[in-house]
C-alpha cells in the first residue's frame, strides 16, 4: 500500500476507532474521553489534509481520452462481490475541500464539546457519535464506488438522529424522527437508483461509469430521476426540504453546525459525482427542473427568512436558499456554475457552521431565540455581535468574504447556459440575492441594534476562550476563501472541466 | 422393487430424530440433563449435516421419476441452519425451563420433533416428503405455544394457531393433489420437467388453481397477508423462546418449502406463480408495517415486523412476474436473494428475541413495550444488541448485516426488471424504521431501575449471535455465497 492508500483508510478509520474507544470509556471518566476524541478529530484532520497531491502531472498522458475522474490517490479492493460492492476510495479536487472541511468542524465540535455539553450531559457519547458521523461524511465523500457511496451515505442517519433526540431542543423527539424518516425515504431511493445503474452497467465504479457512459437513455433517465430526488431530500432542495427547519432548530449547536455545515453537501456532493457523472444524458434532460426548483428555494427560503422570529429557525430557511444557489450552479451543467456550487458548498458549510455556533452561543446566554426578545446585542456583548455581524455579512454574499463567489458564479453560470429559461432563472436567483442580504439585515437589525432588551441585558458580556478558539478558525477560513477563492477553485478546476466535457460530449 | 436406501444420506435426519427419542428417555429415566441432551443433540445434528453436506451429493428413495431425498449442499445448508436455530433457541429456553413454568422433558422434546422435520425438509425431492416435514417442523409448535401454564393468552394463541395452520395444509395438499392429477408425480424435478413439455396442460380447468392452492397454503407457513393473522397472536401467548422460533426456523421451513415448489417444481409456469407472489410480497410488507405502528406490546410489534420482513423475504421471488425476472440467471438471482435474506433475517430475528428473553423475567411473556424505557442502562451491553437486532432489521448501519440483506433484494428486483417492487420495498423500510427507531429510543429512555442480571446461558447465545450478525455485516459474502449453493439447486 502507498502512503496515500494508509492515509485514505486513515482518515476512515481514525475517527471509527475514535468513536469506538470513546464509547467504551466508562461514564466517570467522561472528560477524559471527550478529550481522546477531540485527538482523534485532530488525528483526522492532519490526516486528511495530508491527502493534498494536485496538479499531479501523470494525468493527461493516459491517452487521447483522459478518464474524467483522476484521484490523487486510489484505494480499491474488493469488499463483496455478489453485491458489486467494492471498497474503492479516492480523494480529488472536487472532493479534498469537503473532506477537509469535514474534518475541521468535526474537530470544533468536539473541541465545543469539551467545554460545553448540552443537555442531558454524557459528553462522550455525543463525542462518540460525532465522530461516527464523520466516518460517514467522510466516507460519502471518498467514495468511488456507488454501493460504497450509498454505504455511508447511510451511516450517517442514526447518529445524527441520536443526536437531535437526545441533546436537543424542547421538541427534539419530533424533529427527529421526522429527519430519520424523510432522509431515509431520500437515501432509499438513492438505493434504487444505485442498483439501477449497477444491474445495467454490471459496475459500480464511478470512475469507469464517469468514464465510458455505458447507460442507454432510458436508463439515464430514470437513474437520474432516482439518484437526484435521493440526493435532493439530503441537499435539500425545494419543495423536499421540510425536515431541515425542525430538525436545525431543535438540534444542539455542535448538531445544528455538522448538519449544516457538511451534512447537507453530501447531497450536493453526490449529485456533482454520481447523478451528474454517472447519468450525464438524464442529468441534462432534468436541468431546466432542477434549476427552477433551485430558483424557487432561493425565493422561498428567502421569503420564510423575511418572515421568521426565531434565531436558529431563520438561519436553517437560509440555509434552503443558499443550498438553492448550489443547486442552481450545478443544474446549469457548465463549468462556471459547476465551480460556483463546488465553492458555495465550502462556503456555506464555513458560513453556516459559524452562524450556528453563534445562534447556539446567542441562544446559551439569552435562553431564547426569539428575535422579539433579543436586540441591542452590540450594546451587551460587543464581541458577539460583532462576529455575528461579520457571519450574517458573510452569509449574505458580501464581496471579498466566502459567500460571494457561489452565490455571483451560480447566476453567472446560469446567464452563460443562455437562452429565455435560464436567464430568467438567474434574473430571479439575483433577486433571491438581493431579498438574503434584506432578511440577513433585518436579522442584525434586530438583534445587534437597539436597545438592549431585557434578556440581553441580563445575559453575560464576555466571550469563552473555547467559543473563541471554535469560532475563529472559520472566521479567518471565511475571510481566506473570499479573497483567494483559488483556494478552493485552483484545485478544482481540472476535474470540473472533465466533468463538463462529459455532461457535453 | 427393492430400493436401496443410502443411510449416510440419511444421517441428519437419524440424528435430529434420535435427539427427540434421546430427550425422551432422558426426561423419562433420570428427569434431569434434559437441556444438555437436546442441546449436543442439535449441535451433533448440525455437525452430521455439515459432514455429509460438504461431501459428495447423495440421493435416496429414489424411483423412476427421480429421487425423494436430495442430501446435497443445499439440503445441507438448510439443516445446518435448523440445527444452529434449534440449538440457540434451546439455549435461550434455559432460564425459562429452571424456572420451572413450563415441563422441561415435553419442551425439549417437542423442539428437538420440530427440528426433526425442519432437517428433513431441506432434503425433501417430493411434494410429500416436503409437506410431511413441514408439518412435523409444525406440529410440535401447536403445543409449545400453548405450553406456558395457567395463561390464557397462551391458550388462545395456540388455538388460533392450531387451527389456521391446519386449515392451511389442507389448502396445500390439497394444491398438491390437483398437480398430481395434472401431471402423475409428485417428484418436483419431474413436475417441472412435465410442466414443462405438456403446454396443453395450461388449459386444464383448475391448474391455475392448484398452483395458487399450493402457494396460498405455504404463505400461511411464513405468516404472509392475507394469511397472517395467526402470527401475532401465537407469538404473544407463547414463551418468548418459542415465539423466537416461530419466528426464525418455522419462517425459514415456510421459505424454503415456497422456493423448492415455486422455482423447482413450478419452474415452467412461474408467470402464473409469479404475479400470486409479487402480490403477497407487496400486501405482506406493506399491511405488516403500518400494522406494527400502531402496537403497544413487544412481542406484538416483532410479530408484525416479522410478518413484514416475510414480505421482504418474498419480493425477490415477486419478480419472477415479469419475464425478464424468469430467465435462467435473473431466476437464480432472485432465488438466492430470497435465501440471503432469509439467512440475514434469522439472524437479526434471533438476536432480537434473545434481547427480549434477557430482558424480561424469564417465565414471563414480552410485556409492553413501555416496559422496555430504560432498558438499555439497565444492561447496557444486551441493550446494545437489542439496539443492533432492531437497526439491522430496519435496514440500517450499525447493523450492517439489515443494511446489505435490503440491498441484496432491491439489486435482485432490478436485474429482474422489477424496478416498481424496488420501490415499494424502499418505501416499505422508510415506514418500517419509523417504529424500529421507536423502540430503539425508548430503550435509552430515563428509568430508574436497578441493574439487572443476566443468566450466563442467555447472554452466551445473544453474544454469539450477535457476533455472528456483525460477522456477516461486514463480510456478506459469506452468506451470498452461501445463498448461490441454494438457488442453484
Amino acid at each position: 500500500m502507498s502512503a496515500g492508500q494508509v492515509a485514505l483508510v486513515a482518515t476512515l478509520a481514525v475517527p471509527a476507532v475514535g468513536a469506538s474507544v470513546v464509547a467504551a470509556l466508562p461514564s466517570r471518566a467522561d472528560r477524559a474521553a471527550r478529550l481522546v476524541g477531540t485527538v482523534a478529530a485532530a488525528v483526522t484532520l492532519v490526516v486528511s489534509a495530508a491527502l493534498y497531491r494536485p496538479g499531479d502531472g501523470g494525468w493527461f498522458s493516459f491517452g487521447p481520452n483522459p478518464p474524467a475522474i483522476r484521484p490523487w490517490h486510489d484505494l480499491d479492493v474488493s469488499w463483496a462481490s455478489g453485491l458489486d460492492l467494492r471498497f474503492h476510495l479516492g480523494v480529488d479536487g472536487i472532493s479534498y475541500p469537503l473532506v477537509v472541511l469535514t474534518a475541521l468542524l468535526t474537530l470544533l465540535c468536539c473541541g465545543y464539546t469539551l467545554w460545553h455539553v448540552p443537555d442531558p450531559g454524557r459528553g462522550r457519547l455525543l463525542t462518540a457519535l460525532l465522530l461516527a458521523i464523520e466516518v460517514g461524511i467522510l466516507g460519502t465523500f471518498l467514495a468511488l464506488d456507488l454501493v460504497l457511496f450509498f454505504v455511508f451515505f447511510e451511516v450517517v442517519l442514526l447518529p445524527m438522529y441520536a443526536v437531535i433526540a437526545v441533546w436537543g431542543g424542547p421538541d427534539r423527539r419530533h424533529a427527529a424522527r421526522k429527519f430519520v424518516l424523510y432522509t431515509l425515504l431520500g437515501s432509499v431511493l438513492l438505493l434504487v437508483g444505485v442498483f439501477t445503474v449497477v444491474s445495467a452497467a454490471g459496475t459500480g465504479d464511478i470512475v469507469a461509469l464517469t468514464a465510458a457512459n455505458p447507460l442507454s437513455r432510458g436508463t439515464q433517465l430514470a437513474a437520474f430521476t432516482l439518484l437526484a430526488l435521493g440526493l435532493a431530500v439530503k441537499a435539500p432542495l425545494w419543495p423536499l426540504h421540510t425536515w431541515l427547519p425542525d430538525a436545525h432548530t431543535e438540534a444542539p449547536t455542535v448538531g445544528s453546525v455538522i448538519l449544516a455545515g457538511v451534512l447537507l453537501k453530501m447531497g450536493t456532493y453526490g449529485l456533482i459525482r454520481v447523478a451528474v457523472g454517472v447519468a450525464p444524458e438524464g442529468a441534462r434532460w432534468a436541468a431546466p427542473v432542477v434549476g427552477s426548483l433551485a430558483v424557487a428555494a432561493i425565493i422561498v427560503g428567502s421569503l420564510v427568512c423575511l418572515a421568521q422570529r426565531e434565531l436558529k429557525r431563520l438561519i436553517a430557511y437560509s440555509s434552503v436558499g443558499h443550498m438553492g444557489f448550489v443547486m442552481l450552479g450545478i443544474a446549469t451543467l457548465t463549468a462556471t456554475g459547476l465551480q460556483a456550487a463546488l465553492i458555495g458548498n465550502v462556503a456555506h458549510g464555513i458560513i453556516t457552521g459559524l452562524l450556528f455556533f453563534l445562534a447556539g452561543a446567542v441562544k446559551d446566554r439569552a435562553h431564547t431565540g426569539l428575535l422579539d426578545d433579543l436586540g441591542g446585542l452590540r450594546e451587551r456583548a460587543p464581541g458577539l455581535a460583532g462576529v455575528l455581524g461579520f457571519a450574517a455579512i458573510a452569509s449574505l454574499g458580501l464581496p471579498g468574504l466566502a459567500g460571494f463567489w457561489g452565490e455571483a458564479f451560480a447566476v453567472v453560470g446560469s446567464l452563460r447556459r443562455g437562452g429565455p429559461l435560464w436567464s430568467t432563472l438567474a434574473a430571479i436567483a439575483a433577486l433571491g440575492g438581493a431579498l438574503t442580504a434584506a432578511y440577513f439585515l433585518r436579522l442584525l437589525r434586530r438583534v445587534s441594534h437597539g436597545p438592549a432588551s431585557p434578556v440581553v441585558a441580563a445575559m453575560p458580556a464576555g466571550l469563552a476562550r473555547p467559543e473563541l478558539a471554535s469560532w475563529g478558525p472559520l472566521v479567518l477560513l471565511a475571510l481566506a476563501v473570499g479573497l483567494v477563492p483559488a483556494l478552493v477553485l485552483g484545485m478544482a478546476h481540472d476535474p470540473v472541466q472533465a466533468l463538463t466535457e462529459v455532461v457535453n460530449r | 422393487m427393492v430400493q436401496s436406501i443410502d443411510h449416510v444420506a440419511l444421517l441428519p435426519a437419524y440424528l435430529a430424530a434420535g435427539t427427540a427419542v434421546l430427550v425422551l428417555l432422558a426426561d423419562l429415566f433420570t428427569g434431569r440433563a434434559v437441556l444438555p441432551v437436546a442441546a449436543l443433540g442439535a449441535a451433533a445434528t448440525a455437525a452430521g449435516a455439515w459432514l455429509v453436506g460438504t461431501g459428495a451429493d447423495r440421493a435416496t428413495f429414489c424411483v423412476r421419476d427421480g429421487c425423494s431425498y436430495l442430501a446435497d449442499g443445499t439440503g445441507g445448508l438448510v439443516a445446518v441452519l435448523f440445527a444452529l436455530l434449534t440449538l440457540g433457541v434451546l439455549v435461550l429456553s434455559a432460564p425459562l425451563l429452571r424456572s420451572g413454568a413450563v415441563p422441561v422433558g415435553e419442551y425439549c422434546f417437542l423442539l428437538a420433533c420440530a427440528m426433526t422435520g425442519g432437517v428433513v425438509l431441506g432434503y425433501a425431492g417430493d411434494l410429500i416428503i416436503l409437506i410431511v416435514a413441514l408439518e412435523t417442523l409444525t406440529l410440535p409448535l401447536y403445543v409449545l405455544v400453548g405450553l406456558r401454564r395457567r395463561t390464557v393468552e397462551s391458550a388462545e394463541g395456540a388455538v388460533t394457531f392450531f387451527v389456521v395452520s391446519v386449515v392451511a395444509t389442507t389448502v396445500t395438499l390439497l394444491g398438491a393433489a390437483l398437480l398430481y392429477a395434472l401431471t402423475g408425480t409428485v417428484q418436483l424435478s419431474a413436475l417441472a420437467a412435465r410442466l414443462g413439455e405438456r403446454t396443453e396442460l395450461r388449459d386444464v380447468p383448475l391448474a391455475a388453481a392448484a398452483v395458487v392452492l399450493i402457494l396460498a397454503g405455504l404463505a400461511f407457513k411464513v405468516a404472509a397477508v392475507p394469511f397472517h393473522a395467526w402470527a401475532p397472536a401465537a407469538y404473544d401467548g407463547a414463551p418468548v423462546p418459542v415465539a423466537a422460533y416461530l419466528s426464525t426456523a418455522s419462517k425459514l421451513g415456510g421459505v424454503v418449502a415456497i422456493l423448492y415448489v415455486a422455482v423447482t417444481g413450478l419452474r415452467p409456469w412461474l408467470d402464473v406463480a409469479g404475479p400470486v407472489l409479487a402480490a403477497l410480497a407487496v400486501l405482506t410488507m406493506t399491511v405488516g408495517n403500518l400494522v406494527a405502528l400502531r402496537q403497544r406490546r413487544m412481542v406484538r410489534l416483532l410479530a408484525w415486523s416479522s410478518v413484514a420482513q416475510a414480505g421482504y423475504i418474498l419480493a425477490p421471488l415477486g419478480a419472477f412476474a415479469t419475464a425478464d425476472g424468469r430467465t435462467g440467471e435473473a431466476l437464480a438471482v432472485a432465488a438466492a436473494a430470497t435465501v440471503a435474506y432469509t439467512v440475514f433475517y434469522v439472524i437479526l430475528e434471533l438476536a432480537a428475541f434473545g434481547s427480549v428473553v434477557a430482558l424480561r423475567p424469564f417465565a414471563g411473556d414480552g410485556g409492553e413495550i413501555d416496559e422496555y424505557r430504560g432498558a438499555a442502562r439497565r444492561a447496557p451491553w444486551v441493550g446494545g444488541a437489542f439496539v443492533l437486532a432492531l437497526v439491522g432489521l430496519a435496514g440500517l448501519p450499525p447493523g450492517l448485516a439489515g443494511l446489505f440483506a435490503k440491498v441484496v433484494v432491491v439489486r435482485s428486483l432490478l436485474d429482474g426488471g422489477a424496478g416498481w417492487l424496488a420501490i415499494v420495498v424502499a418505501v416499505n423500510a422508510v415506514v418500517g424504521l419509523a417504529y424500529y427507531v421507536r423502540v430503539a429510543a425508548l430503550l435509552f429512555g430515563v428509568a430508574s431501575a436497578p441493574r439487572s442480571r443476566v443468566p450466563w446461558a442467555v447472554a452466551g447465545a445473544l453474544a454469539v449471535t450477535t457476533l455472528v450478525a456483525l460477522v456477516v455485516g461486514f463480510a456478506p459474502q459469506l452468506v451470498l455465497d452461501a445463498a448461490d449453493l441454494v438457488a442453484t439447486r
